[in-house]
């Protein structure tokens, strides 16, 4: 390589809002159901159909440009994006390019080394998605189905300000994070509900032109993004380093053959004729309505992980991995309010929590058990009635599989381990007098052995004790 | 305004209609002389005046986000011209 | 009760009669299907005719008017709906080859009204392709005629619904108008019709040309029956964000002989070259009329009178363009039986499918709103319309009405304006700007020319003044002398 370039990206975030109905009409936005069951005149293209503004969209989308940093266009208005594609009932999708709802914000990321930058965002604007096309290599038919037409979304442009995937990731995160908090959306990229397009151009180091940009889509994953990236910076280099110019075109991208290659064809004309639909009467967001959502914007993560550290007296690597994602903050918090111990909860939010739910490939956000019976298995383990042993196996048979009440199961299993304590000194002293060997030990200063003698209290008294307080009377006993 | 041939060609991609050369060249007169005809508006200075879409002033018309729809796919697939039990059939998009 | 004397009632009347027993839906409707059987092979003002279902609803508005279940004034009164809304389970084609088999699964909001008070629907009328005309001939299942010459035209787009109204085969009709196509039809057949304001009427369900101009209004055999469906259909509409949240909807109470001290604007520019003599001379004679009652007529210099059409049809255009897109062979209608990919079924569709009038007002309306253009026409066309709106508000702060024209002449020949569509978009110079400013207008009889063809007189209001235009126009009518009423039908009728 003779030069040194630099890489120039902006992203294209589109972000499927989790109201209950559609943009423009009443039909549910419920993931699943038969093809084409969610669907009605309207949204699905109709003669004499005609749309009606789902007012929760409006409000989720003025939440995220509040949170964003965005001013709040005051006059907002729809327009039409007009083009010939099945996917598209109408033959033309409405959007927002003239008038969106917010404008000029900015985001501020981290990186790994710790520095901070902002990105700053173009705008933010409302538009419809489109219906699913499921093409049959069989009978080479293609199939519509239109019950994801008309699902809200808001799309993010952001500013050409990222300089490398590193800085896209941290983007990406920080948005989905900031929605997440809001409600808005569980931006999940695998599942469609987040989808960003990469706009990425190349320029010699110190130049101050922008190259020419290509827009590449279907980036499905963080991964697919790091390695798209690195893959067009690779290809633009390589044309411009043989003399070549980069061509203006939108990309696809295939992660399983990781390249990516030209989408559009002659037939797709790029003149989308945006006019103001006529259907649709302007928005006037008032300063009334500005202040209702703002008063309505939660506590943010990094606000939070403050919280956390200081008030519940958390370690900063637990504060960060529970604030990352919501729900799990909520059933913290929730644990917390009902007075179970913020560091207890959190211990079982990281270690079991977390683990079971990569063993069940279960996302956060679809975990089953309430704050109400996390609390209730803390204090049953504080309490001593049921040990830690007892307390993982009630935790990942009833409170994480069914959302069952801990007490209740405790009580209908006979699980409690709390010893009758005359029963247990008993026991110790039998435990004692049968490991001659082992008191040897522990008085020779040999501390370990003291296991031996815990082990047969613990097989005496079938599990049903607590090994530290089992520990405690050993001692006690011998001194 | 002078339409050409690739304007005709250009619009006719856009509205999705395939003129044969005999419509091509009636569409070209008939653009050019309406065309011709709305330039009249040019006449009118409009530098200071709004552009109007809706003649009476109304703004904010929304629903609550309450489902009302069920599922209608019998009603919605009733005119398609190919489907199947639950879905239009289109040719083939790429 | 005879058929004739059915068929000689106004749709108001026969509504009293029904209630007083002295007739029955089925009766009248019976009687309308018989004239429409007589008369149709001739004048052709439907597209389809649905005796079956209409004698069924017949039957179920006697017997709801038997029970008392069924009060109002349309209660089992036949009527004719245009093309273009749609109605559950009756064929909508908008009179296209592209909605041929298009069975809407939905009833249009103001149909809907109407239905439910007991109209009976005998059938869907003619009009001008997705409403694009002035003649009724661009239609694809062929003409309409004018019932007072089959050699001359019924106009458009709601040629079929004026000529049915005309001809004695529906008590009234529902028709559309975007830039005239109730006004100007009505006037062409000696029958009444009205536009409301923008947003009066619900235009769910109806199938969308000029979304920012159109709107559904009746055309009826005379001021009282208009203004009494205008107000069963004028009503808030929640599936229309269009739609205007009014309570001043009682036009019936506006149906009162007084004009006195009301002041009548005559626009100088619309009385000028152009305008067929005999034209001038019965809307001026009807002015007089109006002044002799004491009425303050004064003529007044409105502008901007030529910039009206132009700016009407780049903004019709544009947002049909649009609004037609979704005819794609895809959802509904017609799919072309041979294609070799997508983009080819889209095309050779949509080329097979439209009329070339619709073609020709889809590449203009794709042309202006392209990039490079979209600020030099549209926008610019929507200042333009703003600056007209303004000049009859203006008006409207000297005057309580305005009175013209509906059209510069009588209704024209067949075949002489499908060839030279700038002139047939002249013809509009009337009623276009009406469109654009979003106000109402009336249009009934005012005389005849000399080949006893009719001449209708336009009243236009201020935004959502439906009741000044209605009592103007009501009061002109009780006072007007119309020496034929009715189209001589004796030779049509029975001729194939």
């Amino acid at each position: 390589m003779s030069k040194d370039y630099e890489v120039v990206i902006g992203l294209e975030v589109h972000v499927e809002l989790n109201t209950k109905t559609k943009i423009f009409c009443g039909c549910s936005t419920e993931f699943g159901g038969a093809p084409n069951s969610h669907v009605c005149p309207v949204c699905a293209g109709m003669p004499g159909s005609l749309p009606v503004l789902n007012k929760e969209v409006l409000h989720k989308a003025i939440a995220v440009g509040l949170a964003t940093n965005c001013d709040i266009t005051r006059d907002s208005k729809f327009d039409r994006k007009n083009y010939f594609y099945p996917d598209n009932p109408q033959n033309y999708q409405i959007s927002q390019l003239y008038f969106p709802i917010c404008r000029n914000g900015k985001v501020e990321i981290e990186l790994k080394d710790g520095t901070k930058k902002f990105v700053r965002i173009h705008e933010i604007h409302m538009e419809e998605d489109a219906g699913k096309l499921v093409h049959d290599a069989a009978t080479d038919e293609t199939y519509v189905d239109f019950n994801r037409s008309g699902v809200p979304l808001i799309e993010i442009v952001s500013e050409p300000d990222m300089r490398s995937s590193e800085e896209v990731i941290a983007y990406l995160d920080t948005l989905r994070e900031t929605i997440q908090y809001l409600g808005a959306s569980d931006c999940k990229l695998n599942e469609g509900s987040m989808r960003a397009d990469v706009n990425l151009s190349i320029r010699e180091k110190g130049s101050e032109e922008f190259g020419t940009r290509t827009e590449t889509k279907n980036l499905n994953s963080f991964k697919a993004i790091q390695r798209c990236i690195e893959n067009e910076i690779g290809r633009q280099i390589d044309i411009i380093e043989e003399g070549g110019k980069v061509m203006q075109e939108t990309r696809r991208w295939d992660d399983d053959k990781e390249y990516s290659y030209p989408m559009r064809s002659k037939e797709d004309a790029q003149d989308y004729r945006y006019f103001p639909d006529p259907d649709l009467v302007p928005i006037h967001v008032s300063e009334e309505m500005i202040n209702e959502i703002k008063a309505e914007e939660p506590e943010f993560r990094p606000a939070k992980k403050i919280r956390y550290q200081e008030e519940l007296g958390l370690p900063e690597y637990d504060a960060d991995q529970i604030t990352s994602e919501k729900h799990l903050t909520e059933l913290l918090e929730g644990a917390v309010a009902l007075g179970a111990d913020a560091k207890k909860v959190s211990n079982w939010l990281m270690t079991e929590t977390m683990r079971l739910m990569k063993e069940t490939s279960t996302d956060a956000d679809k975990l089953k058990f309430s704050a109400e019976n996390l609390a209730k298995l803390v204090k049953l383990v504080e309490s001593k009635e049921i040990n830690n042993a007892v307390a993982k196996e009630v935790f990942e048979k009833a409170v994480f599989a069914e959302n069952l009440d801990p007490e209740q199961y405790v009580k209908d299993n006979n699980m409690s381990t709390k010893a009758d304590a005359g029963q247990l000194e008993a026991v110790v002293e039998k435990a004692i007098a049968a490991n001659p060997k082992a008191v040897e030990d522990i008085k020779a200063g040999k501390s370990k052995a003291i296991g031996a003698i815990v082990g047969f209290v613990m097989k005496e008294m079938k599990g049903k004790c607590d090994p530290g307080e089992v520990n405690k009377l050993i001692n006690q006993k011998l001194n | 305004m002078e339409i050409t041939d690739e304007t005709i060609e250009y619009v006719g991609i856009l509205a999705q209609l395939e003129l044969s050369d005999e419509e091509k060249k009636a569409a070209k007169k008939s653009m050019t002389e309406m065309l011709d005809y709305v330039n009249k508006l040019n006449e009118l200075d409009t530098s200071d005046v709004e552009p109007m879409s809706h003649t009476f002033p109304v703004a904010n018309v929304m629903r609550e986000d309450v489902v009302t729809n069920g599922d209608d796919s019998e009603n919605m697939l009733k005119n398609a011209p190919e489907k199947t039990e639950n879905a239009y059939i289109v040719p083939q998009t790429f | 009760m005879e058929k004739e004397k059915i068929l000689a009632l106004t749709a108001v009347e026969l509504g009293k009669a029904i209630a007083a027993g002295e007739t029955t839906s089925v009766e009248a409707t019976k009687a309308y299907l018989d004239q429409m059987d007589a008369v149709e092979g001739a004048i052709h003002s439907y597209v389809t005719v649905e005796a079956e279902s209409a004698l069924a609803a017949a039957e179920a508005a006697d017997a709801a008017i038997k029970a008392g279940t069924l009060t109002g004034p349309l209660a089992g009164v036949p009527i004719a709906v245009k093309d273009n809304m749609c109605i559950e389970g009756s064929r909508t084609s908008c009179s296209s080859h592209i909605l041929e088999n298009f069975v809407p699964t939905f009833t249009a909001t103001a149909v809907k009204r109407l239905q439910d008070a007991g109209a009976v629907i005998l059938g869907r009328t003619n009009m001008d392709e997705f409403a694009m005309g002035s003649t009724t001939e661009t239609s694809y299942y062929g003409p309409t005629s004018n019932p007072w010459n089959l050699e001359h035209v019924p106009g458009g787009s709601s040629g079929g619904s004026a000529a049915a109204v005309a001809a004695d085969e529906c008590a009234m009709a529902l028709g559309s108008d975007t830039g005239g196509s109730i006004r100007q039809p009505a006037s062409f057949c000696g029958v009444t019709g009205i536009k409301p304001t923008y947003g009066r009427v619900s235009r769910y369900g109806l199938i969308a040309y000029g979304s920012s101009l159109d709107q559904i209004g009746p055309l009826g055999k005379d001021v009282t029956d208009c203004a009494t469906v205008l107000e069963m259909i004028s009503a808030h509409d929640e599936k229309d964000s269009t739609s205007a949240d009014r309570d001043d909807i009682k036009f019936t109470e506006a149906l009162v002989d007084d004009v006195k001290g009301l002041k009548i604007g005559l626009p100088r520019d619309y009385f000028g070259e152009g305008l067929d003599p005999e034209v001038k001379e019965a809307v001026l004679a009807a002015a007089e009329t109006l002044r002799l009652k004491g009425a303050i007529v004064e003529e007044f210099d409105l502008g901007l009178v030529e910039y009206a059409i132009p700016a009407y049809y780049v903004i019709a255009c544009a947002e049909a363009s649009s609004n037609l897109e979704r005819f794609d062979g895809v959802k509904y209608g017609f799919r072309t039986p041979d294609y070799a990919d997508l983009h080819s079924m889209y095309k050779k569709t949509r080329s097979e499918g439209f009329g070339p009038e619709v073609k020709r007002r889809i590449m203009l309306g794709s042309f202006v709103l392209s990039s490079g253009y979209f600020d030099a026409y549209y926008v610019k066309a929507l200042r333009v319309k703003h600056m007209i709106k303004d000049a009859f508000d203006k008006a409207f702060e000297k005057y309580d009405v305005i009175l013209g024209p509906c059209a510069p002449t009588t209704a024209l020949k067949k075949g002489q304006s499908l060839s030279d569509p700038l002139k047939m978009y002249l013809g509009d110079i009337y009623t276009v700007s009406v469109n654009l400013a979003g106000l109402p207008g009336i249009s009934l009889p005012c005389g005849y020319d000399a080949n006893g063809l009719p001449i209708g007189l336009q009243l236009l209001g201020q935004t959502f003044d439906e009741k000044t235009i209605i009592r103007a126009a009501y009061s002109f009518e009780q006072t007007f002398v119309d020496e034929k009423k009715k189209p001589d039908l004796t030779a049509v009728e029975g001729r194939a």
